[in-house]
């Protein structure tokens, strides 16, 4: 086992469905699996450039984020090292991936790019439903996501998690924990889901 | 065709309409069209908060002691000001009176929080409307060291420092990875620093980031984890052992307490020694550059906040109240629960209150969030592709809050206002050598209400209440240190922490000094239940759109009459707007495409 210091890192906000994707597989890791020391998993919602000091200590980063590929809604996909950048700038979804394409420029500057960096992202369904969860075909790809993440660690970083007995997750607030965020919901009747049509269309068109 | 608003200003749509669409380098997205006259002098502006934002909606019927969870997702950069003013709404709603340990460490986290957000506004936001950093490897690091000398005893100022920064910044240049410094305008006139002060801006950017990986330590110390730090109804949820391990999870003991003291330390000598007088120098550089004051000048307003003395708000060291037409004899005082004094106003913006109620105003406990999304007939476009706003009508997602009916300003500067006219020694001595300093190296004799109400003013401001906050938090440390002493440790005041123990219904509100500006959130809580909640935050006072009687916000205000170099190169717009460090995520809902690089600018 190396010793290398690994940053498991979800970003996206939880309050737009399919944006909390990369949370909420961080989120499922830590409720499945007990977590070495020499890795991290951290739930970096949308913080952008406050994530830095935490991307700075690491040696590898494991990238957990909604992405708009251009692929069919709920794939899969994962990138490695150069080509993560190039997605993050190329097709940029939601506002905190310009934040983050920002951060990597400035641990390059500053001369502490991480040696490794992957990506497991996934074409998301629905991010105009502001409250609600992840959608079906999204939701399906968190336990892959997390095999992925799981076999990353094994076989590129040498890392064996080992399931954990069932337990309360302790990276977020019980409240906003997925089970309790989505089954908390209000009422589309009581809270208006939908948003500005203008920005809606001009996110999907790119 | 020239209009007279009522809160003074004149508007004139005659001339050139130029749409900046999004305005970059902020969180959250915005729009800003404004009309030039033949002399590109900017004589209307108009902000559209292009996002809807139903955080309100979605809490109806959680639980209240839930909310701060929430409203810490609603943006990505001020998480804990909105947790906190949550906790206070509720505490608020049910009478819960926190000890005072829970109530100085929430004091020195809300300020840890200020000073970071300040310092990474203005190196990594604001600084790039002011400083060219492509002209920094002009630079002659000799210069750059008597510079740094001039301005402050910095420990690092010597020639070979900042040429090791600029060979560094020459290789990431030549990279072609010119990522961060990719949005600018670099041949831009409206550009005034000599390299060497672009340089000695460039390396304190540098700085600024390892600082900060320092600082967020203090909230993962008493916030259990960062980002994200837990809150607490009642108090705050670390538990005080002086004799307690350092395991994991382990609670607050002298060994931590002294490293956050040492950070704190370490914040107030950046504030001293980089931030303020990094400000000072680079303003002196812009002294025929005192544009974008607008409404600063005559309405500010903030509720009040770092109370010396726990529960006494009138020991607050920066405190409340509204100044109005420009008059700093009178600060009139400002009550949020009173439903004549906060209200919003949706007759230009994309809500509705119901048949007949376009102009009403209703205070924030009887607010209403229903979307209404409609242009004016003199609107250019389509609904999905909106050429030009008609600000005649209906054009932003913010709502227009009001202060009995006047349009105000809210933030640091707005803050310091208060300060200054209500006497506070601290701010008083802080804002009359700031301006010394000034004067002598601009060969100026500015006055504090000549130089404050300006966009510099404004970036002066929160560079002095970053300093302020750090001498604050060092003096909130000694006090929790001496209570500790005392022997009390407790954190939490759990006695209502049972719903059954609630009354039926109950309404509360929670105020922060918010890095942006006065932070309010309204709660009202039936069953035990969230009823409704209402959030007004600072960039809906300060970006939101027209009122009813044709008031215009201080987004709006602070263009007039500032001229442009080059009208497609918003350089001027986006560094006034800029000074206000507008944060549309929690003003509007954020589902935007996000993410070009530059500003999109069309000239019409």
């Amino acid at each position: 086992m190396s010793d290398e210091r690994i940053l498991v890192l979800g970003i996206g906000n939880i309050l737009w469905a399919d944006e909390g994707f990369g949370v909420r597989v961080v989120e499922a890791l830590d409720r499945a699996y007990d977590i070495p020391d020499q890795v991290r998993l951290l739930d970096g919602g949308t913080q952008g450039l406050y994530l830095l000091p935490a991307l700075e200590e690491a040696d590898v980063v494991i990238i957990l984020d909604a992405v708009d590929y251009g692929l069919p809604p709920g794939t899969l996909h994962c990138l490695a090292d150069a080509d993560v950048p190039a997605v993050l700038s190329a097709r940029k979804l939601s506002l905190h991936q310009t934040g983050f394409q920002e951060v990597l420029a400035l641990l390059q500057l500053r001369g502490c790019l991480p040696r490794a960096l992957r990506l497991v992202g996934v074409q998301p369904h629905t991010l105009d439903d502001y409250g609600g969860g992840l959608t079906e075909g999204v939701a399906a790809q968190v336990a892959p996501a997390m095999a992925e993440v799981v076999r990353l660690l094994s076989e590129e970083f040498g890392i064996a998690l080992q399931p954990a007995a069932p337990r309360a997750a302790g990276l977020m607030a019980p409240a906003i924990g997925r089970a309790a965020y989505e089954a908390g919901r209000p009422s589309a009747d009581a809270a208006c889901r939908v948003g500005d049509e203008r920005v809606l269309r001009r996110g999907w068109d790119g | 065709m020239t209009i007279q608003t009522p809160n003074g200003f004149s508007l004139d749509t005659a001339g050139r309409r130029i749409v900046v669409d999004p305005v970059t380098r902020i969180e959250g997205h915005m729009r800003c069209e404004v009309n030039v006259d033949s002399n590109n002098v900017i004589r209307n502006a108009v902000s559209t908060g292009t996002m809807w934002r139903g955080l309100e909606v979605i809490l109806k019927g959680r639980d209240p002691r839930d909310a701060w969870a929430f409203v810490e997702r609603i943006c990505g950069v001020c998480t804990g000001c909105h947790a906190l003013t949550s906790v206070r709404a509720v505490e608020d709603a049910l009478n819960i009176k926190i000890p005072n340990n829970a109530f100085l460490i929430r004091e020195i986290m809300a300020k840890v929080l200020q000073w970071h957000d300040h310092v990474v506004h203005f190196y990594h936001l604001h600084a790039l409307d002011w400083v060219n950093p492509v002209n920094a490897l002009k630079a002659d690091p000799k210069a750059t060291s008597a510079l740094q000398q001039a301005i402050s005893n910095h420990s690092k100022s010597s020639p070979g420092y900042f040429r090791d920064v600029q060979n560094r910044l020459k290789t990431f240049v030549e990279s072609g990875q010119l990522g961060i410094f990719k949005n600018g305008y670099w041949d831009n006139p409206a550009y005034k620093l000599p390299p060497e002060a672009d340089l000695l801006a460039v390396t304190h950017y540098l700085e600024a980031l390892d600082f900060q990986r320092e600082i967020v330590k203090v909230h993962t110390i008493f916030g259990g984890k960062n980002p994200h730090p837990n809150y607490m109804v009642g108090g705050v949820p670390c538990a005080i052992n002086m004799d307690g391990d350092m395991s994991a999870g382990a609670p607050l003991n002298m060994e931590r307490l002294n490293f956050v003291k040492l950070k704190l330390q370490e914040a107030f000598e950046f504030s001293q020694n980089v931030y303020v007088p990094d400000v000072i120098a680079i303003a002196s550089y812009y002294k025929d550059w005192l544009y974008g004051g607008g409404l600063s000048a005559t309405n500010v307003m903030d509720y009040g906040d770092y109370e010396a003395i726990q529960g006494q708000k009138s020991t607050d060291r920066l405190p409340g109240g509204v100044i109005l037409g420009g008059n700093w004899n009178e600060v009139h005082p400002i009550d949020p629960r009173d439903p004549e004094q906060v209200q919003e106003f949706v007759t230009h913006s994309w809500y509705t209150y119901g048949a007949g109620n376009n102009d009403k105003g209703l205070h924030p406990w009887d607010g209403v969030t229903e979307p209404n999304y409609q242009l004016g007939p003199a609107a250019k476009g389509t609904k999905t592709n909106i050429e030009a706003v008609d600000e005649a009508a209906k054009y932003s997602w913010i709502k227009a809050p009001r202060w009995r009916g006047n349009a105000v300003e809210v933030g640091p500067l707005a803050r310091y206002t208060l300060a200054y006219a209500k006497g506070v020694d601290y701010v008083k001595g802080q804002v009359d050598e700031a301006l010394g300093r000034f004067n002598t190296l601009a060969g100026t004799n500015l006055t504090a209400k000549q130089a404050l109400p300006t966009t510099i003013g404004r970036t002066l401001a929160r560079a002095l209440e970053a300093q302020y906050c750090a001498a604050m938090m060092l003096d909130d440390f000694n006090h929790l240190i001496a209570n500790i002493k005392a022997g009390d440790t407790s954190t939490a005041n759990m006695e209502k922490w049972d719903p059954a123990t609630w009354p039926k219904e109950a309404k509360g509100v929670g105020t922060v000094a918010a890095p942006r500006g006065g932070l309010g959130h309204w709660i009202k809580i039936k069953d035990g239940r969230i009823e409704n909640y209402q959030c007004v935050v600072p960039t809906t006072w300060n970006g939101g759109p027209r009122d009813p009687k044709g008031n215009i916000g201080a987004f709006e205000a602070s263009l007039l009459n500032t001229p442009m170099q080059r009208p497609d190169e918003p350089v001027e717009i986006l560094r006034t707007l800029h000074s206000f460090d507008p944060c549309l995520a929690c003003s509007t809902h954020v589902l935007a495409p996000g993410g070009e690089e530059l500003a999109r600018v069309t000239v019409r």
